[in-house]
């Protein structure tokens, strides 16, 4: 029995093509016990592994599956996996397949819950997408942060070695714990034997990546629906989620709700039910969408959106790697703007002029004006500094930020108007505690990039 | 065809040689980083090539593009 009838009462709606809500596919059985699932516990979840055989499983030609599936990653930038298969199989020679297990994403805890439960998910998404793509090598890249998470993968590894079912075993690498390393260039730089910094693409992974070899680069959770793609077929996987965002995505919903935590849902699941899901207090006025490259919204502008990204873009929104973060009534979002944004900063590679430079001037210049002590105008130069930075990293990095920092001042321009004028927060104003809410981990010891 | 002048950010040093020798095409950032102008009209192309050239960290490139750029295959 396919997990999607698994699925947990309630939430699920019919809606357009396929069902919205809560969904258990990825997420089956994690209520029944908190270990990994075994081997064993994980075959008669979903059933054994379908044999690959030349890219086909079943029959059917596993790209193509995907492709008609209409997967797309779930790392943030939500491409169409299956184009970014079929490019890596195009390219001549052996190819090289990298799972982002990395989750550098402080807001976001979908990937360590997902390898942490169900790790054979992930693995057989390695395996079937390695022989897609005619990887002979595959890496499991992982947070040198989390060692738990690496005993957890190299013991499911171990195992599914002993039933002998990988033709292409993952191979477990844990990297320096930095913001910007979770990224594509950042992988493979750091596999090359280089720094887990961005590189200037091109050339692009796909192309020219791992010891100059195609590389594939998923995020563990779309490996993960590869996995079950591959079982189920592509009409089964739409029969969850709107036909723009068909099946399902993790998601991290945290802050102001009593039942913070992992949520699976189907796409096109709206914001407002995610929010009502985790049960978020009624006080609630605005929330982060998407995480620390993401945006802060008030509540009513984004409630009624589907948590997808053509959804929230009518909100100048994204969903980012699925993550929702709601402001308690009491917090100051210019402060947790402001912090995040140091955080930011501080994580910079220090490899670009105007994220080296950039980042800690509007970390300044939130932090002034969250405080309510600015030095001049600090909005006209927020606005300025927006448009210098924006574009001009080698990587996404600066752009993130700038969208964070910026998002913050339309959300509670209210609050940054008053800030401007030396008037004392809103938020505090009301006699309410100014708390400090957001995860902000310690930026990484000096030169921890190999 | 248009010409269209690239900078490698992470190589760039802001040493600002590339604007003074033409400002027309690149003004610098506060830091004193170059900001580029979308393309190089036909005109100031051999003032673009002298300022690609003397980049003293070779991180400024001219590159030919179609009108219309293609997107990108993958990202």
């Amino acid at each position: 029995m396919s997990p999607a009838h698994a699925r947990q009462p309630g939430h699920g709606q019919q809606r357009g093509n396929g069902r919205t809500g809560l969904i258990s596919r990825l997420t089956a059985g994690w209520h029944e016990s908190d270990r990994p699932a075994s081997l064993h516990e994980h075959a008669r979840r979903y059933g054994e592994l379908p044999p690959v055989h030349r890219g086909r499983v079943g029959g059917h030609d596993l790209i193509e599956q995907v492709t008609a599936a209409g997967l797309t990653g779930r790392g943030g930038a939500g491409f169409p996996t299956g184009t970014k298969m079929h490019a890596v199989a195009a390219r001549r020679g052996p190819a090289v397949l990298v799972a982002n297990g990395m989750e550098s994403e402080p807001a976001s805890g979908k990937d360590q819950a997902l390898l942490g439960r169900a790790p054979h998910l992930v693995l057989d998404g390695i395996e079937l997408a390695a022989a897609a793509v005619g990887a002979t090598t595959a890496y499991l890249c992982l947070p040198r942060s989390r060692a738990w998470l690496a005993d957890i993968a190299d013991a499911a590894i171990r195992e599914r070695q002993h039933a002998g079912i990988d033709t292409v075993p993952a191979e477990v690498r844990e990297l320096p714990h930095n913001y910007v390393s979770s990224e594509e260039t950042s992988l493979v730089h750091w596999l090359n034997g280089g720094e887990a910094r961005p590189t200037a693409t091109p050339p692009r992974p796909f192309e020219r990546g791992v010891r100059k070899r195609p590389t594939l680069i998923d995020n563990v959770e779309t490996l993960a629906h590869v996995a079950l793609i591959a079982r189920y077929g592509p009409s089964w996987f739409g029969e969850a989620g709107h036909a723009d965002s068909p099946g399902t995505m993790l998601a991290t919903v945290t802050g102001a709700v009593a039942e913070p935590g992992i949520y699976e849902i189907a796409g096109g699941t709206l914001v407002g039910d995610v929010l009502m899901a985790a049960r978020a207090g009624a006080g609630v006025e605005a929330v982060l969408v998407g995480g620390y490259f993401g945006s802060w919204h008030p509540v009513s502008q984004v409630a009624s959106l589907p948590f997808t990204r053509s959804g929230l873009a009518r909100a100048g929104a994204a969903p980012g790697a699925g993550v929702l973060f709601a402001l308690p009534p009491g917090g100051c979002g210019l402060v947790e703007a402001a912090r995040i944004l140091r955080y930011l900063s501080d994580e910079s590679a220090q490899q670009c002029g105007p994220c080296m430079f950039g980042l800690p001037a509007i970390a300044d210049d939130l932090t002034q004006l969250a405080a309510g002590r600015p030095d001049g105008d600090p909005l006209e130069r927020l606005g300025r500094r927006f448009r210098q930075i924006s574009g001009r990293g080698a990587c996404r990095h600066p752009d993130g930020a700038v969208r964070m920092a910026a998002s913050a001042l339309s959300a509670f321009a209210a609050d940054a108007h008053a800030h401007s004028r030396r008037r004392p927060c809103i938020a505090a104003h009301r006699g309410r505690p100014r708390t400090m809410l957001l995860p902000v981990p310690q930026p990484a010891t000096e030169g921890a990039w190999r | 065809m248009t010409l269209r002048l690239e900078v490698n950010p992470i190589a760039c040093t802001a040493h600002g040689l590339c604007a003074d020798l033409v400002p027309e095409l690149i003004q610098l950032d506060e830091w004193g980083y170059p900001m580029l102008a979308d393309s190089v009209p036909y005109h100031l192309e051999a003032h673009a090539r002298r300022a690609v050239s003397n980049c003293p960290t070779l991180a400024l490139r001219l590159t030919r593009v179609r009108a219309r750029r293609d997107n990108r295959k993958a990202s």
